[in-house]
């Protein structure tokens, strides 16, 4: 699924100028917590969260994730969004809930990352 | 060069560029849109942050309106902070086909007096958004003048491959301060960039950014003065040594157990303090080894062997066909 698809289901608006609206996401994760999204997430996955801090945007550099979408129409500060900027990492704000947009992005075929077993 | 024919001959070659500019070359691609139902107030937000002054609106992929920061000033003095963009916005629209030329653009933000134009396509779907500082800067590549350069971009260079030794390693250190949750992740975020100069390969360069990052949040967190990670990196082995000068932990088992957090409760206000720490950078790490002493301090150690990552051997180790 294409990112531009993703913010159009989830009714999202840009934070950051870069946008990689062509950019083909093949999976998401949605997680509060930073460390199950470091030891869970796949590379390249989408992350949808409700916390809007700089770890946000660190974990996302860490583990490789494409774009990162706020529920509820949560704004990080503007220093967050700059260092996402940096990083070239899109951030989008969607007013939705958790609940509700993974269900709409699951129902349009977006699936999970899976439990990824011990190496 | 020099002359009056030559510089006449150029101001006719520029005229003609800009005549031939199409106004896709120029614009801004990555359109910063809202959806209607978004309110004034995160709108106010989205204009700050991304420091540009107005935005179109978007429904269902069709272009229904754009918003300025008149407009948004205008609500804000009524008070209104929560009614929507949609009550607010601008349907009269005045808009540019991607393909037209420049001129055409220059013509309507003359006759319109707007300050942007949204950009569609034939399907008349909003592809992009164009600011007169658009066209100055595109016209200005264009010519040359104002050329992206391409040195900026740095190469990826085989460190490894330029150095001519027996053995080469290269220490890489940096200072972890504790409590400093601000700038947590500011030396696994250094660690991995470097790492990546120097061509280490993805999948090995992400196993070893969460294992650092997890061990810098450590360090952030449980430390009393900080510490420091160190990571030795050489072709066949890449070694990272997280230390610090205490509290030290009481019993290790307990601490390697999953869930097991001794972190203050708004730890988790961050996103961390689960307990999955260690455990996370032993399943990222090829070997761990973690050592402590209370009032001393603690040594963490963990490495990857970027040959046991290659394509072919994690095919091997996922159950593909090993050869004897």
């Amino acid at each position: 699924m294409l990112l531009r698809e993703i913010v159009q289901m989830v009714e999202g608006s840009y934070l950051t100028q870069e946008a990689k609206l062509d950019l083909a996401i093949p999976f998401a994760a949605a997680s509060d917590l930073m460390s199950d999204v470091l030891a869970y997430s796949r590379p390249h996955c989408l992350l949808l969260t409700g916390l809007a801090n700089s770890h946000v945007i660190h974990t996302a550099e860490m583990a490789d994730i494409a774009a990162i979408v706020f529920v509820r129409g949560k704004v990080p500060l503007a220093e967050v969004v700059e260092m996402a900027e940096e990083k070239g990492i899109p951030l989008i704000t969607s007013p939705l809930s958790m609940y509700e947009m993974c269900g709409r992005l699951f129902q349009a075929g977006l699936t999970g990352c899976g439990m990824q077993s011990k190496a | 060069m020099g002359g009056a024919l030559s510089s006449l001959t150029e101001v006719t070659r520029i005229q003609e560029l800009i005549y031939e500019l199409a106004i896709n070359r120029v614009m801004t691609k990555a359109v910063i849109s809202v959806s209607p139902d978004t309110t004034v107030w995160q709108l106010k937000e989205i204009l700050r942050l991304n420091r540009i002054s107005g935005t179109p609106v978007v429904e269902d992929g069709r272009l229904v309106g754009i918003i300025s920061i008149e407009d948004l000033i205008k609500s804000l003095e009524q008070g209104d902070t929560q009614v929507h963009v949609r009550e607010k916005m601008t349907t009269r629209l005045v808009t540019v086909h991607a393909e037209e030329s420049v001129i055409e653009a220059v013509k309507k933000f003359a006759r319109y007096q707007v300050r942007r134009l949204p950009v569609i396509n034939d399907k008349g779907e909003l592809i992009g958004i164009l600011t007169n500082g658009d066209i100055t800067r595109g016209v200005l590549e264009a010519i040359g003048v104002n050329g992206p350069s391409d040195d900026r971009r740095l190469s990826k260079k085989q460190i490894f491959e330029q150095i001519l030794s027996d053995q080469t390693s290269v220490m890489l250190r940096y200072v972890v301060k504790a409590q400093d949750f601000k700038g947590g992740g500011h030396a696994s975020s250094r660690l991995k960039l470097t790492l990546d100069r120097m061509g280490v390969s993805r999948q090995v360069l992400r196993r070893l950014a969460i294992a650092t990052y997890e061990a810098e949040m450590n360090l952030i967190i449980h430390t009393q003065r900080g510490g420091e990670l160190i990571a030795t990196v050489q072709p066949e082995k890449i070694e990272v040594v997280a230390v610090d000068s205490g509290p030290g932990i009481p019993d290790i088992e307990q601490a390697m157990t999953p869930g097991y957090s001794t972190a203050p409760h708004w730890i988790h206000e961050l996103g961390f303090g689960a307990g999955m720490g260690l455990v996370n950078i032993k399943k990222c790490a090829d070997e761990m080894k973690l050592e402590s002493e209370l009032g001393i301090g603690t040594r963490l150690s963990f490495a990857i062997y970027p040959r046991l990552h290659t394509p072919e051997a994690v095919h091997a180790e996922q159950g593909g066909h090993k050869s004897a």
